[in-house]
């Protein structure tokens, strides 16, 4: 089997056996890259230099008979919203097109600690919004499973390495789908951890109370062994949860009876892809076969969720986004007035029109005379929401839905169309609302595209999604199928 | 003209000097080169995100007990979003709808009398950093910027519009000032900016129940500009409504060198901060047990010491406010107080002289040369009646100058009071052969005259003689 489609958990054993070095696994992987990036572009950044010195370091400990952590040697892409010490680190857009941060993000020392390789840094919607890595300030990325298509997004570019052999892993971030719905559409496992339970320090905000980073991988068990790095307290996000981290490896047992399932029927009826809901029935089936008890239910406020995300992310990305002004770092614009023409043309000229629009949508509704009618409202309609979830998960272990309403969509297809474009994640943002655990699973294909199942769990209870997650792939072999490249 | 009344209310921002920022490790020291107590989470750089430094919750619970305040058992932060070049984030992180205290008060003195202010909240908030302009912010070609500032703690504490004069408002800080001094929890020197006030002033005529329409003074760089852009705004005020005019909603600066408060922005002008939780930051839940530990660990405020003073020491309530209205001062006075028992002269000395000296040399008490032990020795040097209290103000003087001690001084100098009545008849002999005329007047009643012959005798004895000897020897031989 060649390399670059082989999971880390293989590609351990053979580093391990001496039967590749790091460094041969490094060299493979670019060579993949330089081969298919002109078709897919999935990266902003490559750090092959980096990434060679690193591999090198791995060799040098294998070469003295150390002990070697899981993911050691095993290439890894990040997203570029994520900071990289003396890397650039650009979140797609103009307006950071030359920032190098000068500290490193928390998951990132926490990768590099593991001893993983840093390919590159790879593209996605600008400042993650957006659903199809379209809005990137630079270019599009292409869904390896058909190039005419969108990878999804907003980690397009992330889901695109993985599922197309250009990284073993790589990181994503996830504020309404970013990891699932482009997993989905690449046909690659991709998790959203409890919000809480891997630190944002170092992630540039989007949307701080829904930003999560998040494993992406070919398989269910690499996504574990990724979590397992990532995770942990943080001392320095405040919203670091401070326990209730497992071992994640443990929970991978091919076991699911007496787990009780729940599937909402508002993912399951109208607005849901024909094909996408056979998927999404046949996996049921598949998974009530292995002995899990799975049962329709209700959560009766999703309805609201999309809206609801549309006024508390865009609040607080006007917020965050704020920052961008052109006075200490990246982009300004040449030859300004004075000081508020230069914030004004430097935002302007640097945003693409995406952020723009959210940080108008979320400026108006934070603004006074409208705090209480948007932003208030939708706090309450949140709560709502997450009540509808602990309210199932009295009743069932777990909740299980299509990842996206439908599988990977034509290049420009909604790109004028922004409120179909939003609706697109209306199965994964409830998630984000609630704080949730949530991982989408290579299920089946519609005419050739990958479609994810999506599981929805407990806070902190990554470890029954991970166990179902494994169990169904044990049993089925979507997550083997390669791309036409 | 009709009678009007003022109306004022004070915001008092305060730097807490903890060693660390409220959001980051960075340090908090003044002066240094610029931008280099900054990392990136004070810089706002992407991705970065504020932890709360905890001594800063207890430093303004600290302040807020002292104020009389209630604290919240919850409390949270927010961001005031408004786009300025010293602010890095472009957002403040401060406390808008759930301050950490409120409903408190101080009692100040104004004219004999007890008057209460209410304190509306004390809240925290992050600093920010400073521009620095080539010549003035009009006509500046670039402006450069200083983050070592940002993220410096501050308490913010507004008071309830309760001041009725500048001279009110002049004693409410000058108390505020005090007791948050006392606290420890800042120095409160409002040249390096760690005190810093805006004033809410209107006017109403006498009598009526609702306040006139009030503008805002910012810039006041000192007490003495505070007093002084109050009562001017006061004055503006009233002509304006005599002139027929209205009061606008307005924020108006006080430009120091005219004298006068211009328009800075109108109400339409005024910002919308669009105020929302942080979602950064967790919200407080703050541990009664810890508030009252902090209560516990309060220093005596300057109210209670005063009182203390007039009941225990038997000082004048005037004298007791005087030296108790610093930390520094009153404690320089007890610590003199334990070598030289007697309050009234030690009081004396500290509002007089000292004061005198300290204030033409522009120098705080705790910088001062003399130690209170050697202000109790050379007040032991007059009582065994070493040097004359006139002799004591040159060795006062010489010993604020070069610190030394006042023995030494007097030794130097040969300062030493004669007592010796010899020494001294002869003197008082020579001036009474020199002036026959006064001595005559002397003794026809005119007591005025032994003045000057006492006079004649220091002179010749450049201050040395006893003058009480002096005295005694003059009524004798006449």
């Amino acid at each position: 089997m060649e390399l670059h489609y082989m999971t880390a958990r293989a590609l351990h054993g053979m580093l391990k056996n001496k039967e590749v070095s790091a460094e041969e696994l490094c060299r493979a992987y670019f060579s993949r890259i330089e081969n298919l990036e002109e078709k897919l572009k999935s990266f902003i950044t490559l750090t092959k230099t980096q990434a060679l010195e690193q591999a090198r370091r791995v060799d040098a400990k294998i070469k003295q008979g150390q002990e070697i952590g899981p993911l050691a040697g095993i290439p890894v892409a990040v997203k570029d919203n994520m900071c990289t010490e003396g890397v650039r680190t650009t979140c797609s857009s103009k307006i950071l097109y030359n920032f190098v941060p000068p500290y490193s993000a928390t998951v990132v020392e926490k990768i590099q600690g593991a001893d993983m390789v840093i390919v590159g840094k790879t593209n996605m919607d600008e400042f993650a919004m957006g659903s199809s890595t379209e809005n990137s300030g630079f270019f599009n990325t292409s869904n390896p499973w058909d190039t005419g298509r969108v990878p999804g997004g907003s980690s397009g570019g992330s889901a695109v390495s993985v599922g197309a052999g250009e990284a073993v892993v790589a990181l994503g971030s996830d504020t309404g789908g970013s990891i699932r719905q482009p997993a989905s559409f690449c046909g690659v496992v991709g998790m959203k951890p409890t919000y809480g339970a891997v630190s944002r320090y170092g992630l540039v905000a989007f949307a701080s109370s829904l930003d999560q980073i998040g494993p992406l991988a070919r398989d269910v068990t690499d996504c574990a062994s990724l979590l397992n790095v990532i995770t942990g307290h943080d001392p320095r996000d405040s919203t670091s949860a401070p326990g209730g981290y497992r071992d994640y490896t443990s929970f991978l047992v091919d076991d699911v009876r007496g787990i009780k399932i729940g599937v909402p029927r508002e993912y399951t009826g109208g607005g849901i892809d024909a094909g996408v809901r056979q998927v999404i029935a046949q996996a049921v089936q598949k998974l009530s076969s292995l002995g899990a008890e799975i049962e329709e239910t209700s959560l009766p406020h999703v309805e609201y969720a999309v809206p609801c995300y549309y006024i508390i992310a865009p609040a607080e990305a006007s917020s965050n986004l704020a920052r961008y002004d052109g006075v200490r770092y990246g982009y300004r614009v040449e030859a300004p007035g004075d000081v508020v023409d230069m914030f004004k043309r430097t935002r302007s000229l640097g945003f693409g029109s995406e952020v723009k629009r959210r940080i108008m949508l979320g400026t108006y509704a934070l603004s006074s005379g409208y705090y209480d009618a948007y932003y208030l409202k939708a706090l309450k309609v949140r709560t709502l929401i997450k009540q509808d979830f602990d309210r199932a998960f009295e009743k069932f272990d777990l909740l299980l839905a299509p990842t996206s309403p439908a599988p990977a969509f034509r290049k420009g297809e909604n790109i004028n169309d922004p409120l179909q474009m939003y609706l697109s994640d209306i199965t994964t943002i409830p998630v984000n609302l609630a704080g949730l655990p949530g991982i989408s699973v290579p299920a089946g294909f519609v005419d050739g595209l990958p479609v994810g199942m999506q599981l929805i769990g407990k806070p902190f209870d990554e470890g029954t999604l991970l166990k179902v997650a494994y169990s169904f792939e044990q049993n089925t072999d979507h997550h083997k199928q390669t791309p036409p490249l | 003209m009709a009678d009007y009344e003022a109306v004022i209310g004070l915001e008092v921002h305060v730097e807490l000097k903890t060693n660390t920022k409220i959001f980051c490790h960075s340090t908090t020291a003044f002066g240094g080169e610029p931008n280099t107590h900054v990392c990136p989470v004070c810089l706002g750089l992407p991705g970065v995100l504020p932890v709360l430094n905890k001594r800063v919750v207890e430093y303004a619970i600290r302040a807020g007990l002292a104020l009389n305040c209630q604290i919240a058992g919850f409390s949270k932060f927010d961001r005031k979003n408004y786009y300025y070049p010293d602010l890095p984030k472009n957002y403040q992180i401060s406390q808008y709808d759930l301050p950490l205290a409120e409903h408190g008060f101080i009692d100040i003195d104004i004219e004999g009398q007890t008057k209460r202010i209410g304190i509306t909240r004390v809240h925290m908030e992050e600093d920010a950093g400073k521009l620095v302009h080539q010549g003035s912010i009009s006509t500046t070609p670039y402006s450069l910027v200083d983050y070592n500032r940002t993220g410096v703690p501050l308490i913010e504490i507004v008071s309830e519009p309760d001041m009725r004069s500048p001279e009110e408002a002049r004693a409410y800080l000058d108390k505020l000032k005090a007791i948050i001094q006392y606290t420890g929890v800042s120095d409160c020197k409002m040249e390096e900016g760690s005190l810093r006030c805006d004033a809410n002033v209107s006017v109403r005529p006498r009598g009526r129940a609702e306040f006139g329409t009030r503008a805002e003074i910012k810039n006041m760089n000192s007490f003495r500009a505070l007093q002084k852009a109050v009562a001017y705004e006061i004055e503006r005020q009233i002509d304006v409504l005599e002139e027929g005019g209205r009061v606008v909603q307005e924020t108006r600066t006080w430009e120091e060198n005219k004298g006068i408060t211009m328009s800075m922005r109108s109400k339409e002008e005024a910002h919308d901060y669009r105020y929302f939780p942080d979602p950064d930051l967790v919200p407080m839940i703050i541990d009664r047990d810890w508030v009252e530990e902090i209560r516990a660990s309060l220093p005596e405020l300057p109210g209670q010491r005063k009182e203390r003073y007039v009941r225990e020491l038997g000082l004048s309530p005037y004298d007791a406010e005087v030296l108790t209205t610093t930390k520094e001062t009153a404690d320089y006075f007890e610590e003199c107080l334990k070598s030289y028992p007697n309050a009234k002269i030690i009081g004396n000395w500290v509002m007089g002289e000292l004061s005198r000296l300290l204030n033409a040399g522009n120098i705080e008490i705790s910088l001062c040369n003399i130690t209170p032990g050697q202000l109790a020795d050379m007040l032991k040097l007059m009582d065994k009646g070493t040097i004359s209290g006139k002799i004591a103000k040159t060795v006062f003087e010489e010993m604020f100058d070069s610190g030394k001690d006042p023995e030494q001084i007097v030794k130097e100098k040969g300062l030493m009071q004669i007592s010796d009545e010899g020494a001294i008849a002869s003197e008082v002999d020579r001036v009474l052969a020199d002036n026959p005329k006064v001595v005559e007047d002397y003794r026809a009643g005119k007591e005025k005259a032994l003045g000057f012959l006492v006079g004649q005798v220091m002179k010749a004895t450049r201050g040395k003689a006893n003058p009480d000897l002096v005295n005694k020897l003059l009524r004798d031989k006449m």
